[in-house]
C-alpha cells in the first residue's frame, strides 16, 4: 500500500521535475550537448591513431559526463529538498501516514530515473556523433553510474539535512561537492596528485565512484572493483544514518 | 458518551520559552471546537501535539482512543489535517495533489472528485498549485484534509489572509463538514468566525487555557452588560431612564443617549418605559457584547494586539 503512495510520489515529482522551466533542457539537454560538443572539438585535430590514444575523450570525457549528471542530481535534489522544507510542503506531507523514509525514496527513485534517462541519450547521442567507436559495457556502466548516484545522493541527504535555507543549499552543495571533483581522480590520476592530496582523495567518496565508473567503462570485471562498490556502500550507510538523526522537517 | 480528543495538563517548551503550558480540554463527538487567541498564544502548537507532528514534555492526549505519539501512523489514517501556511509543490496539478493524497491512506479514500465539485474546484483540476488564489489553495486544503474521510478534521487558522467573501464561504463548508457528522478541531484568531462557527470556544493566551464554554455562555458569564443607544428630543426622558431598574449609567449628549445595565432584560425594561412614557425616538439600537469582549474582559487587551 505504501508501495502505491511511493510510486505515485516518484511520478509526480518526476512531472513536476520537467514542469520547472530549466528541469528537463538543464538536467538532460544540456549535459548531453556538453558531451557531443566536447567529443566534436577535440576529436577534430586528431588522426584516427591518436584518436584511439586520447584516453581522455574514450574514458574520461563519459565518466567526466557522468559524474556531472550525478553532481547536478545531487543538487538538484538539495535544493528541492530545502524548498520543500521552507515551504512547509515536507511538513503537510509528514501529516498523512506517510513514512518519512518513502519521501526521500521517492525523490532518489525520481533522481535515478532521471539520471539513467540522460545516459541513454547520451550513449545513442555518442553512438551516432561521437568520433570514438565505443565499445563500452554499457549495462554494466549503467549499473555502475546507479550506484555511484546512489550514493552521492546520500551525500545530498546530509547536507540537505544541514543547509538553512534553500537559498545557501546549492551554494553550500556546490562548495562540497565540486573540491570532491578535482581530487576524486577524474582529471588526473590520484597517484600524480601532491601526495598531502592522496589522503584526501582517499576520503573523499567520489574517488571511488570515479574509479568504478572508469575501470567499468574500460571493461574490467566487477570483482576488480568491490572496494570501490564497498567503499560507496559504506558512504550511504554512514551518510543516511547521519542524516535520519540531523533531518529537520521544518 | 466518550470524548473524542483528551487533552490533560500539556506543557511544551522551545528552549525556554514555554509555548504550552498545564492545558486540558475535552473535545466531543460530533462537535466544532475553536482553540481562539491571538498569535503566539500556543494555539498551533497545541493543535500540532494533538496531531503527533510534536510532542509534549509533560502531560497526556489521546485521539479517537490513540495516544498521537505512541500510534502516529495509526492516528493519521483516521484524522484530516489542514496545516497554517502549508504549500504545495509549485507546479502540482490539483488533480494530481488529489490523487497522491488518495494513495497514501490504507482505507479507501471517498471520491475526489466529488469533493473537488464540492468545494467549486472542479474547473481547477487541471491547474497548477502556484496558479491558484489564497481562497483556492485553502478550499483545496479541506479536500486534502477530507479524502480519507476521516472522522476528526484539525482546521489551523483556516481563512487568515482571505477575503472576507472567500471566508464565508470556507465558513459554510466547515459547518458542512460537521454535517456530515465528523468532529472538527479549529484554531482562530477571528472571534467573528469562532462565534460563527464553534459549538463551544476554548479561549488560550500565553500558553494557557483561560476559559472553555458555549460562546454565548462565555459571553453571558463574562460580559453581562449589555448597551442601548437611543435618539430622542424628550427633555423628561433622561430622568424616566435612571430610574429603570438594573440601568447602571445614562450618558447623554445633545440628543443621543447612551444607556447602560446588566442583564437579557435590559432591553425590554426600555421598551417598556419608552412606550409607557409616549417618548419619541428617532434611533434604537442595542450593542450586544460578542467573544471580542469576553476576551479583552479576560485579558485586558484587544486579540489583535
Amino acid at each position: 500500500m505504501m508501495l502505491r503512495g511511493l510510486w505515485k510520489l516518484t511520478w509526480i515529482e518526476l512531472k513536476i521535475f520537467l514542469r520547472e522551466p530549466l528541469g528537463a533542457f538543464g538536467t538532460i539537454v544540456i549535459p548531453v550537448l556538453v558531451f557531443i560538443v566536447a567529443g566534436r572539438v577535440l576529436g577534430r585535430g586528431l588522426a584516427p591513431s591518436a584518436l584511439a590514444a586520447s584516453s581522455f575523450i574514450s574514458v574520461g570525457l563519459p565518466v567526466l559526463a557522468s559524474v556531472l549528471i550525478a553532481v547536478s542530481a545531487v543538487l538538484s535534489l538539495v535544493t528541492i529538498i530545502s524548498i520543500y522544507r521552507e515551504g512547509g510542503i515536507l511538513k503537510r506531507l509528514r501529516a498523512t501516514p506517510l513514512r518519512p523514509q518513502t519521501i526521500l525514496t521517492a525523490h532518489v527513485l525520481a533522481k535515478l530515473l532521471l539520471t539513467a534517462a540522460t545516459l541513454a541519450l547520451m550513449v545513442l547521442a555518442g553512438k551516432r556523433y561521437y568520433p570514438v567507436g565505443v565499445h563500452a559495457p554499457l549495462f554494466g556502466f549503467t549499473i555502475a553510474l546507479l550506484i555511484s548516484t546512489w550514493s552521492i545522493l546520500s551525500i545530498g541527504f546530509l547536507i540537505a539535512s544541514i543547509v538553512p535555507t534553500a537559498r545557501f543549499a546549492q551554494p553550500i552543495g556546490a562548495f562540497i561537492l565540486y573540491p570532491m571533483i578535482a581530487v576524486s581522480g577524474l582529471f588526473a590520476p590520484v597517484e600524480s596528485l601532491p601526495p598531502s592530496l592522496h589522503a584526501v582523495a582517499r576520503v573523499v567518496p567520489l574517488t571511488y565512484a570515479v574509479s568504478l565508473l572508469e575501470g567499468i567503462w574500460k571493461g574490467d570485471p566487477w570483482s576488480a572493483h568491490m572496494g570501490d562498490v564497498a567503499a560507496l556502500a559504506v558512504v550511504f550507510i554512514v551518510c543516511t544514518a547521519l542524516s535520519a538523526k540531523v533531518f529537520r522537517w521544518e | 458518551m466518550r470524548p473524542v480528543i483528551q487533552v490533560s495538563a500539556v506543557r511544551k517548551t522551545y528552549g525556554s520559552t514555554v509555548a504550552v503550558d498545564e492545558v486540558s480540554f475535552e473535545v466531543n463527538d460530533g462537535e466544532i471546537f475553536g482553540l481562539i487567541g491571538p498569535n503566539g498564544a500556543g494555539k498551533t502548537t497545541t493543535m500540532e501535539c494533538i496531531e503527533g507532528l510534536r510532542t509534549p514534555d509533560r502531560g497526556a492526549i489521546s485521539v479517537l482512543g490513540l495516544d498521537p505519539f505512541n500510534d502516529v501512523y495509526k492516528l493519521q489514517e483516521r484524522i484530516g489535517v489542514q496545516l497554517q501556511q502549508a504549500q504545495l509543490q509549485k507546479r502540482i496539478k490539483v488533480w494530481e495533489a488529489v490523487d497522491l493524497w488518495a494513495s497514501l491512506y490504507q482505507k479507501n479514500a471517498i471520491d475526489g472528485e466529488r469533493l473537488l465539485e464540492q468545494l467549486g474546484l472542479i474547473d481547477k483540476r487541471n491547474a497548477w498549485f502556484m496558479t491558484l488564489s489564497g481562497g483556492q489553495k485553502q478550499r483545496l486544503f479541506i479536500v486534502l484534509a477530507l479524502i480519507n474521510n476521516p472522522e476528526v478534521v484539525f482546521l489551523d487558522e483556516l481563512t487568515t489572509g482571505l477575503d472576507p467573501q472567500s471566508r464565508r464561504a470556507i465558513w459554510d463548508l466547515v459547518s458542512d463538514i460537521r454535517e456530515r457528522g465528523k468532529t472538527v478541531f479549529l484554531t482562530t484568531h477571528l472571534m467573528e468566525e469562532a462565534e460563527r462557527l464553534c459549538d463551544r470556544v476554548a479561549i488560550i493566551e500565553h500558553g494557557r487555557i483561560i476559559d472553555i464554554d458555549r460562546p454565548e455562555n462565555l459571553v453571558n458569564r463574562h460580559c453581562p452588560e449589555r448597551t442601548i443607544v437611543l435618539a430622542t428630543d424628550d427633555r423628561t426622558a433622561e430622568e424616566r431612564f435612571r430610574a429603570i431598574p438594573r440601568v447602571e449609567a445614562v450618558i447623554c449628549s445633545d440628543s443621543q443617549f447612551t444607556i447602560r445595565g446588566r442583564g437579557d432584560d435590559l432591553v425590554t425594561a426600555v421598551i417598556h418605559c419608552l412606550s409607557e412614557n409616549r417618548i419619541r425616538v428617532t434611533d434604537f439600537r442595542t450593542i450586544l457584547p460578542n467573544l471580542e469582549d469576553v476576551f479583552i474582559k479576560l485579558t485586558g487587551h484587544s486579540i489583535r494586539d
